[in-house]
Formats: structure tokens, C-alpha cells, sequence
């Protein structure tokens, strides 16, 4: 088992140094002298492969963990049992490419004129630079995501059915498990926050809830996808909640960004900036919160693992043990807080938007 | 810095499941859970507004029983005491009617009395008249022979029969 980590972690190691030859080749596949580059980075994979078979012992932690929470063409469930996952490539002249991540398995990691490229984060680039391509693989956390949203439906419309087939009947089972949850969700985080008008905006939330809390206790499991600590879930998220925001404020949230209540003239140039900002810092910082908080739980997780690694004892292993189980339950207390954190500052956003001002509210 | 691009094939997938499911849930799960809940909620209510409910109109019921019997018990009261003023004015009036009645008939008895002492009377006087004339008669015809006799006889007569 040790020497099977070992290689486990000698492909981290690999996709590091891939990393580390090319490190700005995924921002600019459009610029014309890539060919050589490209051509750069094989020779120089192949170098540090055969270095890594000289120093089998190196470990490079920082690459392992980056490998552990990026995302990937293909879901690695522990060294050796991978799922490939289908690539969909889009590209205007060869149109839509549906194939298996499996292809890559080559002595090139290249495939129909494509190009594997590892590092933080896995990219696909075409062989011939001058051609542009939009990747929209089905990648590890979109798997995962898709086996949340399954989970997620098979659940609450389970639920939902109960709903209908107790009517009238005390709930049971786990129908009563949920509803203290969505109960909470309702009557302690939306109706408080969004105010009388909350029915609206409650199947957003509630979904919004139990989706941030599933994806962040599936990524707890071992050889799990890290997807509430990818960027662009997250940013999805806060987006969606701001365009809902945006879209329902009324005409008080509009004239407050220009004249804010109780504001001197004279400051208002200052003020106004302020609130412009305020506007965009909101889902920005429900973006960078949730990203932020489960990113840097699995880092830690990784970390203390990786210490077992670097020292090479048997003997740190029931230490790190115990302290990753700890940290396991924080993080498991995290996923709920998050996911919470996350609804109840979209219920405010949406809340202070669509918010009545009576005129006896001015001029305090 | 990876780990701070979003990925444009992650942003798509992203949007496409989370609002597919959004949209499930609404529609399959979240609107039944929410309309279930709602539905209990406001049995729950009815039925804690109902035994409230019930429970003023227990106390008004209680309220009235008590005031109805207390009415009864007036009334009763009154009956009685009406029924009571009746007997006695009508045992009264029945006294008071036996009296007169027994003085009309005590009245009518000495009337009859009278009437039948004066036709005794009547009759007497007749008798008497008679016997007299039957005497005088009788001394009439034996003093024809006798006049000295006649007239102690008359007086004898006369004396015996001294009446009334």
C-alpha cells in the first residue's frame, strides 16, 4: 500500500512540474509561437518522469494537495481506480467532440489532436495552437455536482410525495428528519430576513441551502470533488443570488444607491462610489466565503496527511490521525455553517432590496 | 492561481444542474413540503382556535345553565307563592261562602219556622174557633134546659180553655 501512495504521489509530483514549465500556456493558447512550447512541455514531462523514477522518495506537498481540490477529466477514487469521464470539446471547425478521458492515457497525454495538459488544474489545448476550443467536459466536479443534484431530487421530492400521501397525518421517519431542517430555513433564516413577501424567493433559497450543504459534506468523503471550494460554483451561486436581488429590488434600493438616506451633500461624492462598490462586494464576498472556507478545510485535511509523507513514520500516523478526525468534525460543522452562512446572507441581500420604506422610516 | 479562474465549462455545467435542480424542487418538492406545512399549520390553528372557541361557548353555556336555573328556581318560587295566595284566598272565599251559606240557610230554617208556627198558629186558632163553636153549641143545647147549669158551664169552659 505504501509504495502505491508513493506513486500516487510521484504523478502529483509530475502535474507539478508540468506546472511549473508552462505556467501561463492555459491563459494564451492563442498566441502563435505555442507550437514550440507545447512541444517544450512533452520534453520536459518526459525529463521529470525519468528524474522521478531516480528520486521515487520525493514528495512535493504543495502539488499534492493542489492536485487533491482542482478539478479534473477524470475521477480518481484512490491510486489506481480512476472513472474516465466523457470530454466535450466545442471547436468552429470540427464542431462538437464527445470522447472518453481514458484516451489520454498515453505516453503524450495527447489524444485527436489534443493536448492534456496537468497542473494546478487540469486543460485541455489543442495540438495546433491557432485553433480555439471551449471545453465543457463533463470533469470530476460536474460528475459530483450532477450526483448531488440526483440526491438532492431523489430526496426532496421523496419528501414532497410523503407530503402528499400523509396529508392531514403526522409527519414520520426521515420526512420529520427534514422538516426541522426546512422549518429552520423558512422560519428562522428567510421569513425573518426577506420579509412578509418571503413565499416568493423560498424555493430558491431552500435549494440553494441544501445543495451548498450536500456538495460540501460529498466533498468531505474520501476521494471526493472538491465543488463548494471551486471558484466557479461559487461565483455561479453569488451570481444568481445577485441577479435575483437585482432583478426584484425595488425603486428605495435603486434611489438609496445614488442618495443614500442621511448622507450630506458634500459627501456624497464619496458615498455614492461607496455604495457602488457595496453593491458588487455582496456577491463577491458570498463568492469568496464559501470558496475560501471549504478550500481551505480540504487544505488542511491535506496537509495533515501529507505530514505522514514528509516525515516517512509510521509512528506521526495515529497523532495526524487524530487530529484529522477533529478537524473532520469541524469541517462536517463547516459544511452546515457555510451552506447556512451562504442562505442567510442571500435571504438579507434579497431582504434589503425588496424591503417596504415607510415614510416614517426617512430622517433617522 | 488556478484555483482563483473559474473555468467557463465548469460556470456552464454549473448553471445548467443547479437550475434544472431549482426548477425540480420547486415544482416537486418544494411546493408540496410547503403547502403541506402550511396546510398543518393552519389545522393546527383551526383546531386551537376552535377548542378556544369551544371553550367560551362551554363557559357561556355553563353561564347560562346558571342563570336559567336561577330563573326556574324564581319562577318556581313565584308559582309557589301565587299557588299559595290562590288556596288561601280561595279558602278564604270558600269560608267566607260556607258562613253566608249556612246563615242563608239558618235564616231560611227560622223563616220556615215561623211560617210554620203562624199556620200552626192559624190552624189552631181555627180549632179553637171550631172547638168553641162545637162548645157553644153543645151548651147551647144542654142550657136550653138548664140555665143556671148553662152558665157554670160556660165558666167552666171558658176557663179550660184559656190558650196561649
Amino acid at each position: 500500500m505504501y509504495t502505491s501512495l508513493q506513486q500516487f504521489f510521484t504523478t502529483a509530483f509530475l502535474a507539478a512540474a508540468i506546472l511549473f514549465a508552462a505556467p501561463s500556456y492555459a491563459d494564451q493558447p492563442e498566441e502563435q509561437h505555442e507550437h514550440p512550447v507545447q512541444e517544450h512541455i512533452n520534453a520536459a514531462e518526459h525529463e521529470i518522469e525519468q528524474n522521478l523514477e531516480k528520486h521515487e522518495e520525493e514528495f512535493n506537498i504543495g502539488q499534492m494537495i493542489m492536485h487533491h481540490i482542482a478539478d479534473s477529466h477524470e475521477w480518481e477514487f484512490t491510486h489506481g481506480v480512476v472513472l474516465p469521464l466523457p470530454v466535450i470539446l466545442y471547436s468552429d471547425d470540427r464542431g462538437l467532440e464527445i470522447f472518453s478521458s481514458s484516451n489520454f492515457h498515453n505516453e503524450h497525454h495527447s489524444y485527436n489532436g489534443y493536448h492534456l495538459v496537468h497542473g494546478d488544474s487540469e486543460t485541455i489545448v489543442p495540438e495546433d495552437a491557432s485553433r480555439e476550443i471551449i471545453d465543457i467536459s463533463i470533469t470530476k466536479n460536474v460528475a459530483s455536482m450532477i450526483l448531488s443534484a440526483i440526491i438532492l431530487i431523489l430526496i426532496f421530492t421523496s419528501i414532497g410525495s410523503a407530503y402528499k400521501k400523509n396529508k392531514g397525518k403526522a409527519p414520520k421517519g426521515f420526512q420529520s428528519a427534514m422538516e426541522v431542517v426546512i422549518l429552520f430555513i423558512r422560519d428562522d433564516v428567510v421569513k425573518p430576513n426577506v420579509g412578509p413577501n418571503y413565499e416568493k424567493y423560498l424555493p430558491y433559497l431552500l435549494t440553494l441551502f441544501f445543495f451548498i450543504l450536500v456538495n460540501n459534506i460529498l466533498g468531505l468523503l474520501p476521494g471526493a470533488a472538491n465543488v463548494t471550494g471551486n471558484i466557479a460554483v461559487t461565483m455561479t451561486l453569488a451570481v444568481i443570488t445577485f441577479i435575483i436581488v437585482h432583478w426584484n429590488a425595488n425603486k428605495h434600493y435603486y434611489k438609496h444607491l445614488v442618495s443614500p438616506t442621511g448622507v450630506p451633500g458634500a459627501l456624497l461624492p464619496v458615498m455614492i462610489p461607496v455604495e457602488i462598490v457595496g453593491v458588487f462586494m455582496k456577491p463577491f464576498s458570498l463568492m469568496v466565503r464559501l470558496f475560501a472556507n471549504m478550500t481551505a478545510g480540504h487544505i488542511i485535511l491535506l496537509s495533515l496527511f501529507g505530514l505522514i509523507f514528509i516525515f516517512q513514520s509510521f509512528m506521526i500516523a495515529p497523532v495526524i490521525s487524530l487530529f484529522a478526525l477533529f478537524l473532520n468534525l469541524i469541517e462536517i460543522m463547516v459544511a452546515f455553517i457555510q451552506a447556512f452562512i451562504f442562505t442567510l446572507l442571500s435571504s438579507m441581500y434579497i431582504g434589503s432590496a425588496i424591503e417596504e420604506h415607510s415614510h416614517a422610516d426617512h430622517g433617522h | 492561481m488556478s484555483l482563483l479562474t473559474p473555468n467557463p465549462g465548469l460556470i456552464f455545467w454549473m448553471l445548467v444542474v443547479f437550475l434544472l435542480v431549482v426548477f425540480i424542487l420547486a415544482k416537486f418538492a418544494w411546493k408540496p413540503i410547503i403547502n403541506g406545512l402550511k396546510e398543518r399549520e393552519n389545522e393546527i390553528q383551526g383546531a386551537l382556535d376552535l377548542a378556544e372557541k369551544t371553550r367560551a361557548e362551554m363557559a357561556q353555556l355553563k353561564a347560562d345553565n346558571q342563570k336559567m336555573i336561577a330563573e326556574a328556581n324564581a319562577i318556581r318560587d313565584s308559582i309557589l307563592k301565587e299557588a299559595k295566595e290562590a288556596s288561601d284566598k280561595t279558602i278564604a272565599a270558600s269560608k267566607e261562602k260556607a258562613a253566608l251559606e249556612g246563615q242563608r240557610m239558618i235564616d231560611a230554617a227560622r223563616e220556615t219556622i215561623r211560617s210554620e208556627q203562624e199556620l200552626a198558629v192559624k190552624k189552631i186558632r181555627t180549632e179553637v174557633a171550631t172547638l168553641s163553636i162545637d162548645i157553644a153549641e153543645k151548651v147551647l143545647n144542654r142550657e136550653l134546659k138548664d140555665k143556671a147549669a148553662q152558665q157554670a158551664l160556660v165558666a167552666e169552659l171558658a176557663s179550660s180553655a184559656s190558650l196561649n
